[in-house]
């Protein structure tokens, strides 16, 4: 369907140069939003993702306590049980508090900022980057291409951890150093992902017919052919996100990662393994779940874009 | 296959090259070691003299040149720390990380193989649903948070297990190894459980994979009617069919295991080369940092260069050398 509205379509006035009617769109993704509700799971992971990411976000009107206020925390508050009451009964610590006296909840919700944050701005900035990286190699060809294509086999062999050890190793701590590393081991997905999608898309009639018309290749590759391959770039990249916030998670708890003035989740957990075993299990369990929810649902709802935006399984 | 062989030496030596001088430069700009290593009421005439003795003063590309020069020669320096050659510190270390990595291998074959064919087999039915379920948690779960969870559990809750450590070992062949003692299996359970999650997961959704695609196939109906009975055409046939892909893929993550490994050895203490490494980048014991990373990049090469080779000959339809 897709590629018969696109040769239908030649508009030369257009800036855009894929100009799909509205209406036909609209009804494309009501479709698309109908079909994805049918699976009970997905939406249950869609909604509970978009309360985590809601709760990330006003996390600072939010959260009882602010965990980073030195003035509102108290050492005689630390390592609480769940449930505990400070000394003049104010508030409770619903989550329990960790060594220095911190809301547990608090640091949950700020945590959850950073590490979702970090997840979420170094996918993209990888998504951006590969894809451009991808499409140029692809149209380009020849021996450009097959050297580009040789280095992403070759980190693609090494596992993420081991690429990401060795920046750290290299660059040392730092949030945008994380986010630096998690964009050089992402990159190469999205490169070879596009890539593959553009051999495809590349021998389809409406690039011929683009190519007839004598548009400019630069307009044929990013107003026409990727713009079809955004559904599996949106499927990859979700499913991504979902695996930098595990690895910068993993990083932070063996001190790879973030500073400790930026506590993501994954520190959190690492703060309190000390104290795990000497029974104050909370302070590690809880951020862990926190972390464990986040990485579920966006696994729930990137399955289930597979399955919806999928052209392949739809036909 | 000659000409292929000396492309991808030649190409992994570029590797490490780049490697090498990625990881030298990077690591030299971290920060002085010096000002972790020397006490700090130091008076400069001593702090000199260790700068010099560390070789430090000389400039960078020098440093770079002597560290090329001496790799060669199997030397990668000595550690700030233990003061003793980084190569011998990394290889003492290796038959502990390797006995955790094989374990883990091991459990995720003979686990997650049996336990994907019965989901394939049975993949309607709530046995097959719940195994398929597991598969999905052991990818989505980071493995950091799941070892946390087993210590919990196994250690400070039941008291089953101990949460650390190595156990008691005994030599074979020179090399301590745990499992042989019944200490060392009680302190190799929980680590090598963590570690083999993901692979087993793996394991699993494979060989579900390769049972459901070999039961359509024509010589499964062929042996039906033939009357095999179901367990000799699915334990033999269709087993035989699905191993080769299966092995092989485990073949090429079996690297993933050593370098996540890292993460299972700092939560478990286990004394393997990953928690060396861990504990050296946070005293900036730059020889050990750069001698793990060419270590681990080496093997790396080197198995990804056999799988290749085994796969070849295992499939003859695939041909080494150009792909264009």
């Amino acid at each position: 369907m897709a590629d018969i509205n696109e040769v239908k379509q030649p508009d030369f006035n257009s800036v855009q140069g894929d100009g799909v009617l509205p209406v036909k769109e609209e009804s494309l993704l009501v479709q698309s939003l109908k079909e994805y509700f049918e699976s009970k799971t997905a939406a249950i992971g869609l909604i509970i993702l978009t309360v985590m990411i809601v709760v990330a976000l006003l996390a600072p009107y939010i959260s009882p306590q602010n965990p980073y206020d030195l003035m509102s925390i108290d050492i005689m508050d630390s390592k609480l049980e769940p449930g505990s009451k400070t000394m003049d009964e104010s508030t409770t610590f619903v989550l329990g508090t960790d060594s220095q006296g911190r809301d547990m909840l608090s640091s949950i919700l700020y945590g959850l900022r950073i590490s979702l944050g970090v997840g979420v701005l170094s996918t993209v900035i990888a998504l951006i980057i590969g894809s451009i990286i991808g499409l140029w190699a692809s149209f380009i060809g020849g021996r450009t291409d097959s050297f580009i294509m040789r280095v992403v086999d070759l980190q693609l062999s090494f596992p993420a951890i081991l690429v990401a050890l060795i920046l750290l190793a290299v660059l040392g701590k730092g949030i945008d150093k994380i986010i630096l590393s998690l964009v050089i081991v992402q990159w190469a997905y999205y490169a070879r992902a596009i890539r593959s999608n553009v051999l495809v898309e590349r021998r389809k009639e409406y690039v011929e017919a683009a190519k007839c018309l004598g548009l400019p290749q630069r307009r044929i590759m990013f107003g026409h052919v990727l713009p079809n391959c955004t559904p599996e770039l949106i499927v990859i990249s979700t499913v991504k996100v979902a695996g930098a916030i595990a690895l910068e998670a993993t990083l932070s708890f063996l001190g790879l990662g973030m500073p400790i003035t930026e506590p993501s989740l994954g520190l959190l957990i690492a703060n309190g393994y000390k104290y795990m075993q000497s029974g104050y299990y909370w302070i590690s369990f809880y951020p862990g779940v926190a972390l464990l929810i986040l990485i579920v649902s966006i696994n729930l709802v990137g399955d289930r874009l597979r399955d919806v935006l999928n052209p392949r399984l739809k036909k | 296959m000659l000409a292929f062989l000396i492309r991808r030496i030649s190409q992994s030596v570029m590797v490490l090259l780049v490697m090498s001088v990625l990881v030298f430069v990077g690591v030299f700009y971290i920060g002085n070691p010096i000002d972790i290593l020397i006490a700090p009421d130091a008076t400069p005439a001593e702090y000199a003299r260790a700068v010099k003795e560390l070789g430090l003063d000389k400039p960078m590309l020098d440093q770079y040149w002597i560290f090329l020069k001496d790799a060669v020669h199997g030397d990668l320096g000595n550690s700030f720390v233990y003061n003793e050659p980084a190569l011998k510190l990394i290889l003492q270390r290796m038959p502990a990380t390797m006995e955790l990595a094989v374990t883990a291998m091991l459990m995720a074959v003979f686990i997650g193989i049996p336990l994907g064919m019965l989901a394939g087999i049975k993949h309607d039915t709530m046995l097959g649903r719940s195994i398929m379920r597991f598969s999905i948690l052991g990818f989505s779960l980071p493995t950091f948070w799941v070892g946390l969870m087993f210590i919990i559990l196994f250690s400070v809750q039941l008291g089953w297990l101990p949460s650390g450590g190595r156990g008691t070992t005994v030599e074979l062949l020179g090399v301590p190894v745990s499992f042989l003692t019944w200490d060392g299996i009680q302190h190799l359970i929980l680590p090598a459980m963590n570690l083999a999650l993901f692979k087993t997961s793996l394991a699993i959704r494979l060989s579900r994979a390769g049972v459901q695609e070999n039961l359509q196939m024509d010589y499964v109906k062929f042996a039906k009617a033939k009357g095999l009975s179901n367990t000799r055409i699915i334990g033999l046939h269709v087993m035989k069919n699905i191993m080769i892909p299966v092995i092989t893929v485990l073949g090429m993550e079996f690297g993933g295991l050593i370098a996540f490994a890292v993460v299972t050895e700092t939560i478990f203490s286990w004394p393997g080369m990953g928690k060396l490494v861990i504990d050296s980048i946070g005293v900036l014991d730059r020889p050990v940092i750069v001698a793990y990373l060419l270590i681990t990049v080496t093997m790396f090469i080197i198995i990804n260069l056999l799988v290749d080779i085994i796969y070849s000959i295992l499939d003859p339809r695939v041909r080494l050398g150009d792909h264009n």
